[in-house]
């Protein structure tokens, strides 16, 4: 059998900057930020008053019986999904040939605490029956599957903020290794919550800007002070080439590889020189069968965390030479906020339509660019990128050491 | 303390509703909670403990396999609160 290719049919997304892909790409071109102060009471007892809430309810998208019985974690899911099947033109398929692989980094983390809550205030017989299908880490995916009658797989890897990216990767073998002709892949999180914000805080994860909450996310400014939280989800629907082909389907990009490497470093601080990121990146353009010369954007990791931001910044140069100097970078989560297992999925969709409009998207917040960030950040306003074949990377890390690069290609 | 079957009918209703998304019209005595009203093993187990809290009666797990129907329940209740 010759190698089987794999392109993405279809988009979905639920973010900070929208309910659906497409207003959330025009905000994100327009350099528009979803980082708001949070309006309930428990905001002001915590040390980070603000986070990137999606900028539509779940409530406006779904039914209200089909949402009681979900996660919010498993609501973005099924909205992002539901957008991205109906894109890929809902296929009319074998479904023992569909699989879905949707990673969270947290899991129903509101609903375990939601419930522990009840089980203290009122007893064991209140918790509700749904209790452990909302808070298992699979329930994203596993609902997806159960709405599309997935039957060649449902998975969920999870590692932590790369959860994301890894469960495109996974979809992207699953077609290769002839276990599925289409995937329903992505990532999701809600845990915009006092418990793991508190929790982030005490790690000195996050930024504390609370008089300014729209200007906190600002990945590779000399004066980032952490990440902001955000939620919601992003999903993309990976075919095989010759499968999309024969049904006529509407073909955004390729993805052509994936490179996964681990730090063996430290739990949580990222390692200095990127060894381990230098390490996945050379895999993923291996796996690709590309080259330095043919990349022109990353779409980065950047979290606005000092140390994080300046590691990415000198393993891509490390890795990629003088050719870094030819891909433009843009840090999305300087509008999206990082939304943890959500963030290599929804960091993909943009990145599937950078390819489709040529416009790498801007970077917001950098008044004063770190001059040990050395990669050409795209500031401001979108960049043109060239015509002609051109490939684009997606990096995310996690905490654990997780690294995981994937390879989209313009088609 | 003695309850009505139409009151009890009436809580029903709006509790099936609640947890099932069925309109409270369309829910009568003889519907099937499984086949008829979409109620799965979980949603039961909500319609249960709701029905204990509003009107105040033990139904014990080992009767609820036998509440096959809105008005089996109906009827459970009823004879629970005499």
């Amino acid at each position: 059998m010759s190698a089987r290719r794999v392109v993405v049919t279809g988009l979905g997304a639920t973010t900070p900057l929208g309910g659906d892909v497409s207003t959330t790409w025009a905000a994100l071109l327009a350099g528009k930020s979803g980082v708001r102060l949070l309006s309930e009471d428990w905001a002001q007892t915590i040390p980070v008053h603000f986070a990137a809430r999606v900028a539509v309810e779940p409530g406006e998208q779904m039914e209200r019986v089909e949402m009681r019985r979900l996660d919010r974690s498993e609501q973005f899911a099924i909205i992002a999904s539901r957008e991205a099947w109906k894109d890929a033109g809902s296929p009319e398929m074998d479904k023992e040939r569909l699989g879905v692989v949707i990673a969270s980094g947290i899991g129903g983390v509101t609903t375990l605490l939601d419930q522990y809550d009840i089980l203290h205030e009122k007893g064991a017989r209140l918790v509700s029956p749904h209790t452990v299908p909302m808070l298992m880490p699979n329930g994203p995916a596993a609902n997806v599957g159960l709405e599309l009658q997935a039957k060649a797989g449902v998975h969920t890897p999870v590692s932590a903020c790369a959860s994301g990216a890894e469960a495109i990767g996974y979809g992207l073998e699953m077609i290769r290794n002839n276990r599925a002709d289409v995937v329903v892949s992505g990532g999701v999180e809600a845990a915009i919550h006092p418990m793991p914000m508190s929790g982030f805080a005490a790690m000195k994860a996050l930024s504390t800007r609370n008089d300014d909450p729209a200007r906190a996310s600002r990945p590779y400014d000399l004066n980032r002070d952490g990440f902001v939280l955000g939620e919601g989800g992003g999903v993309l629907v990976l075919e095989e080439y010759e499968h999309a082909r024969a049904r006529g389907a509407k073909i955004y990009c390729e993805i052509v590889g994936q490179g996964l490497t681990s730090d063996g470093y430290h739990i949580a601080a990222p390692d200095p020189d990127g060894a381990g990121v230098q390490r996945a990146l050379k895999f993923a353009l291996r796996d690709a069968g590309l080259t330095t010369k043919d990349i022109v954007h990353l779409n980065a990791h950047a979290t606005s965390t000092p140390a994080g931001d300046v590691a990415e910044a000198h393993a891509l140069r490390a890795a990629l030479g003088a050719d870094t100097d030819h891909v433009a970078v843009s840090a999305t989560k300087s509008m999206t906020g990082h939304l943890l297992g959500g963030a290599g999925a929804i960091e993909s969709v943009f990145i599937v339509k950078t390819l489709q409009d040529r416009l790498a998207p801007p970077t917001i917040n950098i008044d004063d660019l770190d001059p040990a960030v050395t990669v050409d950040v795209v500031r401001d306003k979108p960049r043109a990128l060239p015509a002609g074949d051109i490939a684009a990377l997606n990096d995310s890390f996690g905490f654990g050491g997780h690294n995981v690069v994937l390879v989209f290609k313009s088609i | 303390m003695a309850l009505a079957q139409a009151d009890v009918l009436a809580g029903l209703k709006e509790i099936v509703e609640e947890v099932a998304g069925i309109p409270a019209a369309s829910i009568e005595m003889d519907k099937n909670f499984t086949e008829d009203l979409e109620v799965d093993s979980l949603s039961m187990v909500e319609v249960v403990v709701a029905a204990e809290e509003r009107f105040g009666v033990k139904i014990p797990d080992e009767a609820v396999t036998d509440l096959v129907t809105v008005g089996d329940a109906v009827n459970f209740i009823v004879n629970a609160a005499k």
